[in-house]
């Protein structure tokens, strides 16, 4: 350690260079960050869903509907313990650029199926109460400028024309996975106004015990098996694991980027490294002449290298953190729990040791081995 | 006067491993700059094509999407019937109403990932009203039948789709009888059947859209208001072209937003780069611009002669990102448009405009990290640096 002023002095000497080399890592760790922050929280969607909820959709497609009256048939299988439904409504506000989504539930049984989306009780008993009241999630009060109380309209692109609904409830998730950012009314609603088609869009199940779910989604499924609406089961994780895979090759693709962005900055700093190694060949060799050891430079030039990456990957994976935490980021809702997670922390400081060795064992090297007399030479 | 390039080119060639390392790192972020755009490109490109000028796409009022709409038969005979509606060879109106539902199908490669594939349900004159659309193998399905011709991009991507092969969907089998392909675009990525055949499976007595050529190309306002002021149907008229446009906006913005963002970001740290390599060379060059100030080049030429080698770099460095970036030119993609909610495959599309905006980009990459240390070296002290 005690060498550690003359590795600030070495940096000091081109304040400029060690500044923009710095920023360069910096900035490189930060993207590498925010990439990695895209697999992991599509990642962490597919996982999400709770091991004692089971979705059940129409066998034909996520796109077409249930009949209404499964939810009784579907309270009678053994181990379904609560059963609930909802029904995508696609409706949009203003504009419809800021996509949201929104939902027909139906309302206590969704709530008690649902204990992440956190209500408060008078909220919650106001929502129950009122069948053209809707609550949103707290996101949605920034992105629009709602206040709880007001009634908003949405154009219904899929259920023809204009829906107004007075908010009455703002629910803040309990788990930052599940959207911050919805809009959920009655499914009672919905019904009456469509003339009592009888429809859900799919329905979700608890039931009694995790270790049940294959035997009871294949009871569901041949319950269902024969009649006009065939049905497809599997855990809730399952279900958001198949909208996660609709993304395609996103993680190759975020992935290979990182790469080239780690590797364009292992190119800066290794030439800002190289350059600093050649312009001290002269002092180099003095230090070798007045007895510092081989050793003792090849590791003066990597503590040099380190505190580049090193300093550089602080600035970049902190910022990256901090400013997906402060902005509280979701990509306009495609995206909900973007946060740098601590995995992703420790690759980038793997990364950045990585650098080190890269950028830094070259002229490491070169500056153990030089040959002192002749280094001499050149020094005026 | 100006300094001669091929002064630069030789100082360029002394320090070749500096060079080396400052191009390949501009090159990189050229390479990502041109691959991520083409992807957006790509994307773009297959839905642009997929709708022609001359044909209006007719919707229920208010629909945003296919999927989301809603046409009874009733509309259907009404459209057939309206003046707008060109006729085709056999003296029948150009016009299809179609049934399109997407439909879950497990991947050939990856059997546990499942895409929505859209199905669509057309009428026989769908074939002369979508003029690209091409039989490459096969025939037409037969109408009463459970035939259906599928694009070829679900052919490569999904088991079950050569021609006499059947597909299992919404409880029936369905033999496939053509392959067709549509100029690259979004039908390429759907599987078509007789709408009669698909109506009962599927939705009932309802009919998504309804597609029909234009008589005259250049009414489509004219058609457009006659449609949605008739009072026994409400619908929305689109013309075809635009309205497939406006479905790859959402995607595409974010790609674009995607590639700009993390190419700006990538950029800056390449022109530091560039910023550390240059004050280098002008550092260790110091008496050899004196010389140069002595023999009477103007401070001026100095700096334009700085800048041109940064240029240089950094144009070596565009020129070898562009050639990264070739290979990805048609690679075949996919990804679900979140507007349709269906699964479309592409080709990512390197274009020459393309590759000319990267070597732009490079090149100013290097005007900017050239341009300080560039004017450090047109003031260097003469009589300091000579001695």
């Amino acid at each position: 350690m005690k060498y550690f002023p003359l590795v600030l002095a070495n940096l000091g000497r081109h304040k400029r260079r060690t500044f923009l080399t710095i920023a360069s890592v910096a900035l490189a760790l930060f993207l590498f960050a925010s990439l990695r922050t895209v697999v992991t929280t599509i990642g962490l969607a597919a996982q999400f869903g709770s091991a004692r909820r089971l979705v059940v959709t129409n066998a034909t497609g996520i796109v077409f509907p249930l009949p209404l009256s499964y939810a009784n048939r579907l309270r009678a299988v053994p181990g379904i313990e609560a059963v609930s439904w909802a029904n995508w409504f696609g409706g949009r506000y203003g504009d419809g650029k800021r996509f949201f989504a929104n939902f027909a539930v139906d309302a206590e049984s969704y709530l008690a199926m649902y204990p992440e989306i956190v209500l408060p009780p008078e909220q919650r008993a106001a929502w129950l109460q009122d069948k053209s009241s809707a609550i949103i999630g707290r996101r949605l009060l920034d992105v629009f400028g709602w206040r709880l109380g007001q009634n908003v309209t949405l154009q219904g692109t899929i259920f023809a024309g204009d829906w107004t609904f007075t908010i009455l409830g703002v629910y803040t998730p309990s788990d930052a996975v599940l959207n911050d950012d919805m809009l959920l009314f009655h499914h009672a609603l919905l019904d009456e106004r469509i003339g009592r088609a009888g429809i859900a869009g799919w329905y979700v199940v608890e039931i009694d015990h995790p270790d049940h779910a294959a035997a009871i989604a294949k009871a569901i499924d041949d319950l269902f098996r024969n009649s006009s609406a065939p049905t497809k089961t599997g855990t809730e994780q399952a279900f958001n694991a198949s909208f996660a895979t609709m993304w395609g090759n996103v993680s190759l693709l975020m992935n290979t980027i990182g790469m080239a962005v780690v590797f364009a900055i292992l190119l800066v700093t290794a030439n800002a490294m190289m350059m600093s190694a050649r312009e001290r060949t002269g002092e180099v060799a003095v230090l070798k002449t007045i007895g510092f050891t081989d050793r003792r430079l090849f590791g003066l030039v990597m503590l040099e290298a380190g505190f580049i990456t090193l300093t550089g990957a602080a600035l970049g994976l902190g910022g990256a953190k901090l400013f997906y935490k402060g902005t509280n980021f979701n990509a306009a809702g495609f995206l909900p729990g973007f946060d740098v997670t601590g995995g992703t922390l420790a690759v980038g400081a793997a990364i950045a040791l990585l650098l080190m060795i890269a950028s830094g064992l070259f002229p490491a090297l070169r500056a153990a081995r030089l040959p002192v007399v002749e280094a001499l030479r050149r020094v005026e | 006067m100006k300094i001669p390039i091929l002064y630069n080119v030789r100082s360029v060639l002394q320090r070749p491993v500096s060079t080396a390392l400052t191009a390949l790192g501009v090159a990189l972020v050229v390479a990502v700059f041109i691959g991520m755009l083409a992807l957006a490109n790509g994307f773009r490109a297959a839905l642009a094509r997929t709708g022609s000028d001359r044909n209006v796409l007719v919707l229920r009022k208010g629909a945003d999407s296919e999927l989301s709409s809603g046409l009874s038969r009733e509309a259907a005979s009404i459209l057939a019937a309206s003046l707008h509606v060109a006729a085709g060879a056999d003296g029948r109106p150009l016009l299809s109403p179609e049934v399109y539902v997407l439909i879950p199908l497990a991947k050939r490669f990856d059997t546990t990932q499942v895409a929505n594939v859209v199905v669509r349900g057309i009428s026989n004159q769908a074939w002369s009203v979508r003029s690209k659309v091409q039989i490459v193998e096969g025939r037409k399905p037969e109408s009463g039948r459970s035939e259906i011709c599928l694009g070829t991009r679900i052919v490569l991507r999904f088991p079950n789709t050569a021609i006499g092969e059947s597909l299992r969907f919404a409880g029936r089998d369905w033999t496939v009888v053509c392959h067709f392909t549509a100029a690259g675009s979004a039908f390429e990525s759907e599987i078509w059947g007789e709408n009669e055949q698909f109506m009962p499976v599927f939705r009932g007595q309802v009919f998504q859209s309804i597609t029909f050529r234009l008589r005259d190309p250049a009414a489509f306002e004219e058609a457009k208001r006659a449609l949605q002021d008739d009072k026994r149907i409400t619908v929305d008229a689109h013309r075809e072209s635009t309205f497939y446009v406006e479905q790859s906006q959402l995607l595409g913005r974010i790609l674009r937003i995607l590639a700009i963002l993390i190419t700006s970001i990538m950029a800056v740290g390449a022109v530091f780069g560039a910023v550390n390599t240059m004050y280098a060379a002008v550092a260790a060059r110091a008496p050899e611009i004196a010389v140069l100030l002595t023999l009477g080049f103007h401070p001026r030429s100095v700096l334009a002669s700085f800048l041109i080698e940064s240029a240089i770099i950094a144009g070596i460095g565009g020129a070898l990102g562009c050639l990264f970036a070739l290979p990805i030119n048609g690679i075949v993609t996919s990804t679900t448009n979140w507007a349709s909610f269906s699964e479309i495959a592409f080709s990512f599309r390197v274009t020459p405009g393309l590759l000319l905006a990267g070597l732009l980009f490079a090149v100013v990459m290097g005007v900017l990290g050239g341009f300080f240390p560039a004017r450090r070296a047109a003031r260097v002290p003469v009589v300091q640096a000579i001695r």
